[in-house]
């Protein structure tokens, strides 16, 4: 599936995959791809992206909260907040923001099997 | 339990490769010692030096990355290289404890006991987080972050940015928003120019400084960047994600569509290794924040432990870097280690740092966060993003006369108490508590740093190592009897 | 400025025990007041694991035991708060045949007493237990056991007992007290340097860890050592451990919150009698059993860890009852770690033995007594 940068949209977030990324890549983008999956979804990214801006780069979400299920699509960006924490599908809890993609890596975003909020 | 009786072991051990912790190695490593280097970044430089990810096709100039500053950048970077050969460096390694003389770390899934004689926490600092309704939505992001994604990601956190709060360094992130390419929206300072101008006398102290703030604020506005200042911020509003903020001028209230926000006021330091290292901590009226107590030199209420940097009080990265000497000086000194000129050198460096902390007041002055934010909180904003505790509830447990203390509030309501352990609603809960009970910030006590100081896996400790040094361990207890 | 104060009783020590007691004796209709030191609730009694639980206890524990479990039935409409307590039961595994064998023992000797223990082991155990490790073989089951909040429950006994009329006093340290003219007299120091002069017919020494202090007042200081149980919390985790669980033998603990964070306790800390720090040493070794014990922590997040001071005496049983050396002074402290549960039942027993002179509840194997001749303060 190739994801471009949408244009600038002035409309709504319908979901969270048809949501226009929340992250633009200004520049740097020369570098080699990385292959990954999240949620089952196979993606690129380019090798030195962190997990988190791999994921932005597609869309606005990261993980939902325990508590209300709200969205969240981290904040500190330095490993302070602690807002990032996604997993590994083979059980690995990982922080987005300070975990650089790797080929064939298998990120999960949601408890796996979980529906598409 | 002090540091028993060490007299055969001498190992200085340096947290935090910053500005500060570089340059304090730099002094140790001149005068013949091999101190350990641990920082939890993969690449050393801290946060306002941070570098693009190594071996990854980053190729933006220090220029590019660091601006006026990529001078002292790439002195600090390849200060560290030269010095790699003679330190005991261990990048991407986690401080999360620290105890009876020896650190706890944790590096690509294992534990690993580090101990210590001598201790440099250089810890540095995270943005000061006062929250606004609609704070946790996605898209607001910490103004550190909105620099971090630049520097390190060559991203802009959104395709249409507001940047907010206060601080030189809402001027600097929009100035390099910009240049980069990005579309910002506005800057909305919550301070007006006239404080800034007030200011003026004490930032000249360091004219170069005070200079680029200037010129920053002048490009953006030759550019047409819409700067608003002496503004209140509250809230932002969209659906699961940011699409708007709003904010009070006088008494009119605008809204900006934006997908993205950074936002700040200041910052604030990591002071929980110096908390569970046992140092004696004062409240900084002008940090409006807790401190470890330190000494002009660095030296802290614990004998072998030392503070340098903007983790122990924000002062910037060019005090960092003196601090840095300094305490390494100061180290040199216990260690009974005679090096010539160290005198004359620490006096230079004393006087530099006096010199910048007349700076910093200005800079505070200037900047000053806004202090009556919390009464205007409504009851149904978070303040505990982790948890997700809001404004009425914390209100509700301090009216209700249960809690007139930070750490009761924080036991009764669950502020404090998720994964990020007080850093981002920590000042948020004691501006409630000072505004709710009519006590000043200083005397609604202090969230105390407790180990693990970030979240790591339970899994450390099916693989735990030891330093090959010293064991100064317990004596492994009983098995317990108590349920 | 000072002040001078009249009570029926005085309480000295606001944690769970100091509080429920003052709440009981409130509740009948005497003056109480009650002088904590820093603020009700912090110390042992908020710290601690959490476990309400009978099952483990030796037999002369258990009459106290059932008679406090009925109280914390009604939290809610004695403390305003059910203090989060969920009747999750407690499960106690067995790592070995000899342990099995030693629950069946114990099910024998207890099930008179109401407990209802279940043993289970073998294949039905592993159906029913997926989530545990293969080193526990099988368990006994408390069903009417569970677990609440101690950072909850505590400070709501000492609201409670001020809204029932007791004069509750945080941040007041004793200073002296003293048995003249058929009263105690206390002194007290608020933190604020305030200084309080008390007077009192009954004293209730519920000073936790700080117990030999107010008993070496009165000549009969015991041989209690403070310990300081380690505890640990992990991230919120999708809901799987419906028991509160210990294992036979001791060593580890864990139950599971609604709101899905994982409290582990287990070992020890390190401390001066006044303050204690976790140890990493601990903190390996029980996250190695953790780990063993529920394997889908592997990869969950530790939090934070903390312990606190408790007293512990050398046969793990508290010290509850009168005074060897004093008229109308009771004793309850010493709890050694098990005394979250029974608290509520101390309080109510304290106020069988102030207004009635007895209680139906035998506490004659806590008697300070046993600890042998009297021993200066």
């Amino acid at each position: 599936m190739t994801i471009n940068p949408s244009a600038a949209s002035a409309g709504k977030p319908q979901s969270a995959t048809d949501a226009p990324p929340q992250f633009v890549r200004l520049t740097e983008a020369h570098r080699k791809q990385v292959g990954l999956t999240v949620d089952g979804v196979a993606i690129t990214a380019l090798t030195g992206d962190t997990v988190l801006s791999a994921i932005l780069l597609r869309t606005r979400r990261v993980r939902d909260t325990e508590f209300s299920g709200e969205p969240r699509a981290g904040f500190c960006l330095m490993g302070a907040c602690q807002d990032c924490w996604v997993q590994l599908e083979e059980g690995t809890r990982i922080r987005a923001c300070s975990t650089f993609v790797k080929e064939g890596m298998r990120v999960l975003t949601r408890p796996a099997g979980a529906v598409e909020a | 339990m002090t540091s028993i009786d060490r007299a055969s072991m001498r190992r200085v051990v340096i947290v935090g490769a910053g500005p500060a912790g570089v340059r304090a190695a730099e002094t140790l490593v001149a005068a013949g010692v091999v101190p350990v280097v641990i920082d939890e970044a993969p690449r050393a430089g801290g946060q306002i030096y941070r570098q693009p990810p190594a071996d990854a096709g980053f190729a933006r100039s220090k220029r590019t990355l660091y601006g006026m500053e990529a001078g002292k950048a790439g002195a600090v970077h390849s200060t560290m290289a030269r010095m790699l050969p003679k330190l005991d460096y261990r990048p991407d390694t986690l401080v999360w404890g620290c105890g009876a003389g020896q650190l706890d770390t944790f590096h690509a899934g294992r534990e690993r006991t580090v101990p210590y004689s001598h201790l440099l926490i250089a810890t540095g600092a995270t943005d000061r987080i006062l929250p606004f309704p609609g704070w946790t939505l996605p898209g607001v992001y910490a103004l550190g972050a909105a620099q971090i994604a630049l520097k390190a990601q060559g991203c802009s956190i959104g395709r249409r940015v507001v940047f907010a709060g206060t601080g030189p360094l809402l001027y600097l992130v929009a100035y390099q928003y910009a240049k980069a390419g990005a579309q910002v929206e506005a800057i909305l300072d919550t301070n007006p120019f006239s404080r800034q101008f007030a200011a003026t006398p004490r930032l000249l102290r360091q004219p170069s400084t005070f200079a680029k703030g200037l010129y920053y604020v002048g490009w953006l506005a030759a550019r047409g960047v819409r700067i608003e200042r002496g503004v209140t911020l509250v809230r932002a509003t969209g659906d699961k994600a940011v699409q708007a903020m709003t904010y009070r001028d006088g008494d009119r209230e605008l809204t900006i569509p934006c997908d993205a926000i950074g936002f700040g006021y200041g910052l604030r330091s990591e002071t929980q290794l110096a908390d569970l290292a046992g140092c004696r901590f004062r409240f900084d009226s002008f940090n409006r924040a807790w401190l470890p107590e330190r000494d002009t030199a660095g030296r802290t209420s614990v004998p072998g432990v030392y503070l340098a940097g903007d983790g122990a009080g924000i002062a910037g990265a060019d005090a960092a870097e003196w601090a840095g000497r300094r305490a390494a000086l100061a180290m040199l000194e216990d260690l009974g280690h005679r090096t010539a000129n160290a005198q004359a050198h620490a006096m230079k460096l004393d006087r530099q740092l006096t010199s910048i902390a007349k700076f910093r007041i200005g800079l505070e002055q200037a900047f000053a966060p806004p202090l009556d934010c919390a009464s205007h909180w409504p009851d149904d904003m978070t303040v505990c993003r982790c948890e997700e505790i809001d404004a009425g509830t914390l209100r509700r447990c301090i009216r209700g006369g249960e809690a007139s203390e930070i750490n009761r509030l924080k036991a009764l309501t669950r502020v404090g108490m998720g994964r990020c352990q007080g850093r981002m609603c920590g000042a948020a809960a004691a501006e409630l508590l000072s505004a709710e009970m009519g006590k000043p910030i200083a005397e609604v006590g202090r969230l105390r740093g407790q180990a693990p100081i970030k979240p790591v896996p339970l899994s450390i400790a099916l693989m735990a190592e030891m330093d090959e040094a010293p064991d100064h361990l317990a004596a492994i207890p009983e098995h317990a009897r108590d349920e | 400025m000072n002040e001078t104060l009249r009570f029926d009783v005085l309480v000295v020590g606001g944690g769970l025990v100091g509080s429920s007691t003052a709440l009981m004796l409130a509740r009948r209709g005497l003056k109480v007041g009650l002088f904590e030191r820093r603020y009700c609730g912090a110390q042992a009694s908020g710290v601690n694991y959490g476990g309400v639980r009978r099952q483990g206890r030796p037999a002369e524990q258990l009459p106290l035991a059932v008679r406090a479990r009925r109280i914390w039935d009604r939290l809610p409409e004695l403390v305003g708060t059910d203090g989060e307590f969920i009747v999750s039961g407690h499960l106690r595994l067995a790592r070995s045949v000899a342990d099995l064998a030693a629950l069946e023992a114990y099910a024998q000797m207890a099930n008179p007493f109401g407990l209802d223990l279940q043993l289970l082991s073998g294949p039905t155990f592993r159906r029913r237990y997926p989530w545990l490790g293969a080193a526990a073989l099988g368990g006994s089951l408390c069903p009417g056991d569970g677990h609440a909040n101690p950072r909850v429950v505590s400070p709501a006994f000492a609201r409670a007992a001020r809204a029932a009329g007791a004069d509750v006093r945080e941040q007041t340290a004793v200073t002296n007290i003293v048995y003249a003219g058929e009263r105690f007299v206390v002194e007290a120091r608020h933190d604020s340097g305030a200084m309080i002069e008390a007077q009192a017919n009954w004293l209730v020494n519920a000073a936790g860890a700080w117990g030999n202090t107010v008993a070496g007042y009165f000549g009969e200081s015991i041989p209690m050592e403070p310990i300081y149980p380690n505890m640990w919390v992990t991230e919120p985790l999708p809901y799987f451990i419906d028991h509160n669980l210990g294992v036979y033998g001791g060593g580890i603990y864990a139950r599971q919150v609604a709101r899905g964070n994982v409290v582990i306790g287990g070992g020890r800390g390190s401390g001066d009698g006044e303050y204690a720090q976790p140890l990493t040493e601990t903190t390996r070794t029980v996250m190695r059993a953790a780990c063993a014990l529920l394997p889908r922590l592997k990869d969950a997040l530790l939090l934070r860890s903390w312990t606190g001071v408790e007293g512990s005496t050398p046969d793990d049983n508290p010290v509850i009852g009168f005074s060897r050396t004093t008229p109308r002074l009771l004793h309850a402290f010493g709890f050694s770690g098990g005394g979250f549960l029974l608290a509520p039942g101390v309080g109510q027993v304290l106020s069988d033995l102030v207004v009635d002179g007895s209680t139906s509840t035998p506490i004659d194997a806590f008697s300070i007594e046993r600890f042998g001749l009297a021993r200066g303060g």
